[in-house]
């Protein structure tokens, strides 16, 4: 079956306007749509990636201590609440730090260079203070060499703590510092000082959420934390137990010594909460463009039914005589396609353009990423589908007319 | 002829139920959209302290050079605390707020009650007169406490309500981390969001601050900041008095300066100071500094998240789309109606007179639009926090002229659309309408 194009592309020029309004919305669909799909899915990619530890069994304690403690006094008391932690039912293991993986905006950053006076470091990354309990508290696997002993751990607050002994470092930070190499046992230096790395640990996010480009470049460095104002105490709960943890944790710690504030609101949460909120800006933006190019999408095809309804209906007598003259219901289903095929073509092809355009701008105002062609495709297919599919009704109403309608009155 | 042309409109309305309604629910979701967003916009931007954003200013110092830390090649947003100390020597403004961030906590001498946090910040006595904060009762403290860094505290409203049950505390005693403090003011509730005085610092939390101490007693104590400190790429000092002496920034500094003049000298003072510092050997690199206002600084720094951006212009041009879209329909329905109008013409309706009862009839169609837009709208801002950080979404309020906004906007945009299909549609020959029926 061949289609006529020519004379659908001559009947199209009798309605310049609908063709005309149906490429408009079609091409300012697409252009919305296509960056709305780039943006939704970079925002997917980062709210997915792994955070690397075992969260559903993590939970965060956020400890205040009250009163002007002296670094002894911190040390004494937040080794009691981890003893007792650990001991706690339920509870797996535990250590304290100044923050955890995708904590929130802010991070420390650490120079790690090969070299001790080397002028810019070989990579970023973000350290932890951990002792001797973290990997078997974040549940994080060790691929080479060494926990840390705990003799080896240093006492220190976040204002004050040992810069010196061996480090753990991710398999991502170690295959940037050493592409080639086993870097087990090799000698990097942060700050000039020389730190010989005794493991290597499977990837684990740092702690801020904003890093991209060295997000799995994390440095344990062997301190035992206690800041006179409190520290947050990553508890591994045993399997199925979190929630139970969640719940008693405070209530235990309390008991340890009441001097202290944990919130009532927010001082003990799962690490999947914590872990969301820190990114719900992201998660909104994704549930606010789909929303939105879902009822974009929805509209344009409402859109392409109204007209197309309105014009099959004006072409009454029309499809009446091609069908008295011998085409066949195919023929007319074929005709209706064919026009609704060639106007959405029109808009896809000024809509690509207007998409880039749309990113240009976007790029220079709110710090976008270039639009990738794959998104005008994957757009311009949808709307072609849908455009179709909204045809598909007015197309075969056109199909079900009889011929006698040639003979009977025009539209009413 | 009006009331005429509207119970045509509203009749009509009962035509083509399909498409009429796909009308309405598209004007009232693309005005609903616009409107929310542009709510949340102009909401997230407002200037926080319409009176003063012109005198209040943030002085920026480099005292990095190359190693900048922040990525624009822009100055640190806070300061050390030696050029704290330094600005403040100079008399040229009016007013000098020193803030930072503090997580303290209070233990209540009624020992039934448990330690509270009271997280809050260090300040100089000039911040509450700067901001405006509103007081409860009592006020600030006084100039000499400021000097002295004396154990004077003003406290938040709630932590008075917890503490001293809402009654008037002024002149009592507070013990706050192993320090007993005298309580000189209480605040009315007070929470500016985005929190505009130390945007630099991110707290994570957004309940409002319920303790000020002075900034010199927090000094002399050593209390660190709850907030950010932006220091070298691996800072390797030790404790509080290395910190001190060391190049990082930690402080947000505001300075007052009501008028003109007072902006030329004090800019002149600044880079005076920074060229100083330069000539007895501390800075090794050109002055650098920067003096921005309130309202420059909120968007220098960025205050209105691109994710509020993003959402408004989407919505607009969802609005866009909903447009044509009407277009086309209006279009299609008043050409079915050609018969219609060619009786019409052809009895002797005037052009203009086609013209207003269609115009008429989309209005009508907007009006519909905007009631259910307003429903529509009601519902967005309401669930705005499945969106956004509840921190962004609590300071959007549907008011009555929000709402009047979205019937306004959706009969505006029901008239825009229906100018070309109404043209077409007066533009119907009686006669040949006549002849094909």
């Amino acid at each position: 079956m061949s289609i006529p194009v020519r004379p659908i592309l001559s009947a199209l020029t009798r309605h310049k306007a609908g063709v005309f309004l149906i490429a408009l919305q079609v091409a300012l669909t697409l252009a919305i749509v296509a960056n709305a799909i780039f943006v939704i899915s970079q925002r997917v990619i980062y709210i997915s990636r792994p955070s690397g530890i075992d969260e559903s069994n993590i939970v965060v304690v956020d400890n205040r201590w009250v009163g002007a403690l002296t670094p002894g006094q911190a040390q004494t008391k937040t080794a009691a609440d981890l003893a007792m932690l650990r001991q706690l039912p339920g509870v797996a293991d535990a250590y304290a730090d100044y923050s955890f993986p995708a904590a929130g905006p802010w991070a420390t950053v650490w120079g790690i260079s090969l070299e001790a006076n080397q002028k810019s470091p070989t990579s970023f990354s973000e350290p932890y203070f951990t002792d001797e309990h973290a990997l078997a508290t974040y549940g994080v696997r060790l691929v080479a060499g060494r926990n840390f002993a705990a003799e080896e751990v240093t006492p220190g607050s976040q204002l004050e703590q040992s810069t010196r002994g061996p480090i753990i470092i991710t398999q991502d930070l170690a295959k940037k510092l050493f592409p080639t190499e086993l870097s087990l046992g090799r000698v990097v230096y942060v700050g000039g000082i020389a730190r010989t790395i005794v493991g290597v640990i499977s990837d684990m996010e740092v702690p801020a959420v904003s890093t991209r480009s060295f997000a799995y470049r994390s440095v344990l460095s062997p301190v035992r934390l206690a800041d006179a104002g409190g520290d947050q105490y990553i508890v591994h709960a045993s399997p199925g137990q979190a929630e139970h943890v969640r719940r008693t944790v405070a209530a235990a710690l309390y008991q340890v010594s009441r001097l202290r504030v944990i919130d009532a609101i927010d001082g003990v949460q799962s690490f999947h909460a914590l872990r969301s909120k820190a990114y719900s800006r992201d998660r909104g933006l994704v549930i606010l463009l789909s929303t939105a190019s879902i009822i974009l999408l929805l509209a344009t095809a409402g859109g392409i039914i109204g007209i197309m309804v309105f014009w099959v209906d004006e072409r009454r007598r029309q499809i009446g005589l091609r069908r008295a003259l011998g085409a066949k219901r195919s023929d007319i289903l074929a005709h209706i396609l064919t026009e609704n095929f060639l106007i959405i073509f029109l808009g896809i092809s000024v809509g690509s353009l207007l998409a880039f355009t749309v990113n240009l701008a976007l790029m220079q105002y709110l710090e976008m990423a270039r639009l990738p062609t794959t998104y005008i495709a994957l757009g311009s297919a949808l709307l072609l589908i849908l455009g179709q599919c909204a045809a598909l009704t007015p197309a075969r109403r056109a199909a079900r007319m009889s011929p006698m309608e040639a003979t009977r009155a025009a539209i009413g | 002829m009006f009331t005429y042309y509207f119970n045509l409109g509203m009749r009509s309305l009962s035509r083509n139920v399909v498409i009429t309604g796909l009308m309405i629910l598209l004007i009232a979701v693309g005005v609903a959209g616009s409107i929310t967003t542009y709510a949340l916009l102009s909401a997230v931007s407002a200037d926080p302290l319409p009176l003063k954003s012109r005198q209040l200013f943030i002085p920026q110092i480099d005292n990095r050079g190359a190693d900048r830390v922040t990525n624009d090649g822009e100055p640190d947003p806070e300061l050390t605390l030696r050029d704290v100390i330094e600005l403040r020597a100079n008399r040229e403004a009016t007013g000098q707020a020193a803030i930072y961030p503090i997580y303290l906590s209070a233990v209540p001498t009624d020992t039934r009650i448990e330690p509270v946090a009271a997280k809050g910040y260090a300040v100089t006595a000039d911040f509450f007169r700067m901001f405006l904060v509103p007081f409860q009762y009592g006020s600030v403290w006084s100039k000499q406490d400021d000097d002295e860094g004396s154990n004077a505290v003003v406290i938040g409203r709630d932590l008075n309500q917890k503490l001293f049950r809402g009654e008037n505390s002024v002149g009592r005693e507070l013990p706050l981390e192993g320090h007993v403090y005298r309580i000189a003011g209480v605040m009315t509730e007070w929470n500016p969001l985005p929190r505009f005085y130390a945007v630099a610092d991110v707290q994570g939390f957004e309940r409002s601050p319920q303790v000020f101490l002075p900034f010199q007693r927090a000094i002399n104590l050593k209390i660190p900041t709850a907030g950010s400190t932006f220091c070298a790429l691996n800072y390797q000092g030790k404790g509080w008095d290395d910190l001190v002496r060391s190049e990082c920034s930690w402080i947000s500094f505001w300075v007052e300066l009501p008028e003109a003049k007072a902006i030329t000298r004090y800019r002149s003072f600044l880079s005076a100071y920074a060229e100083d510092q330069r000539a007895n050997g501390r800075f090794n690199w050109p002055a650098y500094t920067r003096l921005r206002d309130l309202d420059q600084w909120l968007q220098y720094m960025k205050v209105v998240p691109s994710e509020v951006r993003i959402s408004f212009i989407v919505a607009l041009g969802l609005l866009l789309v909903c447009t044509v879209n009407t277009i086309g329909l209006l279009l299609a329905r008043f050409m079915r109606r050609g018969p219609d109008i060619g009786i019409r013409r052809a009895l002797g309706a005037s052009r203009r007179a086609i013209y207003a009862q269609y115009l008429v009839e989309a209005a009508v169609i907007g009006l519909a639009g905007g009631l259910l837009g307003v429903l529509l709208t009601l519902c967005f801002i309401g669930s705005l926090d499945l969106v956004f950080e509840a921190k962004i979404a609590r300071i959007v309020h549907s008011d009555a002229s929000t709402m009047a906004l979205a019937v306004a906007l959706a009969i505006l945009v029901a008239v825009i659309a229906a100018a070309y299909p109404v043209w077409r549609a007066s533009r119907i020959q009686p006669a040949w309408q006549l002849k094909t029926e």
